[in-house]
């Protein structure tokens, strides 16, 4: 800090930091640090047994599988949602705008429940389905299913503010220049939101790879089939087998901060490619 | 959501009109038309469809059941504990948000970005090691365990871990919001209040909570929902004891797993209806907040 000048500078630092830290440690990383000093308590075997178990490794088979499937499944429709409610106008714009952020707002186990309901062979969605031999309740179908509704936003409020940030002039620049307006969106206009798609993705990944509210109630949660990573956590748990369900978590941990690293990485790049203020 | 997509949901959205008029930026028409099919199809089943489904759901059965599926002294005890577990969650969060977006805003010191880093870390943490993590430190067989067992105090399975789970994943919200609004605002109004020769609390309180009220309200907003919701997290930590550790999403489940449908789309409705005050909010605030001049307006 700069204290040099006759103004004696903003008053808190010391107070505001001291809470900040206290607190963050207090709630956040002295906790999160016992998953890794448990974690190395274990012997290497004990470790190895835990974590790399058949169980085990068709539950991150799933996990990552339906988590990947359901992002790149969001970027495609994310976008469009994201196009239409920046380049069009249609009846009910502003209606759909505010319901988009509905999973950031709605607790999973509602999603759950709900999304189960319309795909159980009963359901709305869930007897048409049956009738061409589509099963989604409790199968991996039905982990996709409410992966992509937990997505969804991430991509479109990443891609939203960027195309409505987006210089109009290299849309005019192209046009003017003949190219059609198919080959202006495709070589001038997705490149440019490249990145924020990008991040998109990546943020309805990280945040799919540990969903389990909405997720258990559809999965039916079938060992080896359509059990979820975190899952089996909680099911070790109920064994109280504390050091298994630790050591799973331990790798999911460590995938989830590698993640955030490539997240605030691709942040930096949207914002500098967009030349905002992150 | 990304610290961009932030800064504009508390920001001007402008119309679609600019586009539509310009020729070198209209789509044709099949183009406008196919787009908005796909992109509204998919938000009618993907989003439209689950919401509706909740409030047919809850009244397949009638009102009567709906409404004894909420006076219940179970259903009303788990709403207890939930309005109980946000009522101490939120503030202590509101007032970390604060705390933390002014040091990272209005200083320069070593660390920051780490520091920033390290909020943002409970949105990549899965619910249910968020739970865990409770476990290992105040469980029975966890670092204090042996502890709290001799001077008979509960934590895990009992209200204290609910309201630290939910603490611990609503952590971020409100410095998240604050941020990158107080980066954009600078220094300047603050130290012309001072040279002015206001005090430290007069500033806060004349300067700078006017200047972030509505992205501070917006993040209490976030950080509620999530308190109230939050159901991975405090399903680890809770041990589901009816009529003592249930929150409303634990009620929820238990019903559902129970075959009570309309019971347990009755309780979840009123979880919808929070989203839905919640995304109305938003959205008011958002209205608010592109209404006025980026800085410095009077109460």
């Amino acid at each position: 800090m700069a204290r040099a000048s006759t103004f004696r500078g903003l008053p808190g630092f010391g107070l505001s930091l001291g809470f900040t830290l206290a607190y963050m440690s207090l709630i956040v990383l002295v906790p999160l640090s016992a998953v890794f000093l448990k974690t190395a308590t274990m012997s290497w075997d004990g470790f190895w047994q835990a974590v790399a178990s058949p169980r085990v490794i068709a539950s991150y088979k799933l996990s990552f599988g339906a988590s990947l499937l359901a992002a790149a499944i969001n970027i495609v429709f994310g976008f469009l949602l994201a196009w239409s409610l920046v380049r069009y106008s249609f009846p009910g714009k502003r209606i759909v705008d505010a319901l988009v952020d509905l999973p950031f707002a709605l607790p999973t186990a509602v999603a759950g429940i709900a999304l189960t309901a319309l795909y159980a062979k009963n359901g709305w969605l869930g007897q048409y389905l049956e009738v061409i031999g589509i099963k989604v309740a409790f199968t991996p179908l039905g982990v996709l299913v409410a992966l992509v509704f937990i997505g969804l936003p991430f991509v479109v409020r990443t891609v939203q503010p960027v195309l409505e940030d987006l210089d109009t002039e290299i849309e005019e620049a192209a046009a003017s220049l003949g190219a059609k307006r198919l080959q202006t969106l495709w070589r001038v206009v997705l490149p440019a939101l490249a990145p924020a798609l990008l991040t998109g993705f990546a943020l309805a990944f990280a945040r799919s790879v540990g969903e389990y509210g909405s997720v258990i109630f559809i999965a039916g949660n079938l060992p080896m089939v359509s059990e979820i990573t975190p899952l089996i956590i909680i099911t070790k748990l109920e064994q109280y087998d504390y050091a298994g369900a630790t050591a799973v978590a331990s790798v999911m941990l460590v995938t989830s901060f590698v993640l955030l690293l490539i997240i605030n990485g691709l942040q930096e790049w949207t914002a500098s490619r967009s030349g905002r203020l992150s | 959501m990304s610290a961009a997509a932030t800064a504009t949901a508390i920001g001007l959205r402008i119309g679609a009109e600019r586009f539509e008029a310009n020729t070198a930026t209209r789509d044709p028409v099949w183009v406008k038309a196919v787009v908005l099919m796909l992109a509204l199809g998919f938000f009618a089943i993907f989003l439209l469809l689950p919401l509706a489904a909740v409030f047919v759901e809850a009244l397949r059965k009638g009102w009567v059941v709906y409404v004894a599926a909420l006076v219940e002294p179970d259903a009303v005890s788990a709403i207890r504990l939930t309005l109980l577990t946000a009522a101490i969650a939120v503030p202590l969060n509101l007032l970390f948000g604060v705390a933390a977006a002014w040091v990272i805003t209005k200083f320069d010191f070593r660390g920051k970005q780490l520091l920033i880093t390290f909020i943002d870390l409970p949105f990549s943490v899965s619910p249910v090691i968020a739970g865990l993590i409770y476990v290992l430190v105040f469980g029975a067989q966890g670092w204090f365990g042996p502890w709290l067992a001799a001077h008979d105090i509960k934590v895990i399975f009992a209200v204290p871990g609910i309201v630290l789970a939910t603490v611990f994943v609503t952590f971020p919200f409100v410095a998240r919001e604050l941020i990158p609004l107080m980066q954009a605002q600078g220094r300047d109004e603050e130290e012309a209040a001072l040279v002015l020769g206001a005090s430290g609390w007069q500033m806060l309180r004349k300067v700078t909570l006017p200047n972030i009220k509505w992205a501070l309200l917006y993040g209490v907003i976030l950080c509620n929902a999530r308190a109230m919701g939050e159901f991975g997290a405090v399903s680890v930590v809770s041990g589901h004891i009816r009529g003592q550790t249930n929150t409303m999403p634990l009620h929820v489940e238990i019903l559902y797993n129970e075959y009570q449908f309309a019971a347990a789309f009755a309780v979840a409705s009123l979880l919808a209806m929070l989203a839905l005050v919640t995304l109305l909010a938003k959205t008011y605030v958002e209205w608010k907040a592109s209404e006025l001049p980026k800085h410095g307006d009077t109460p």
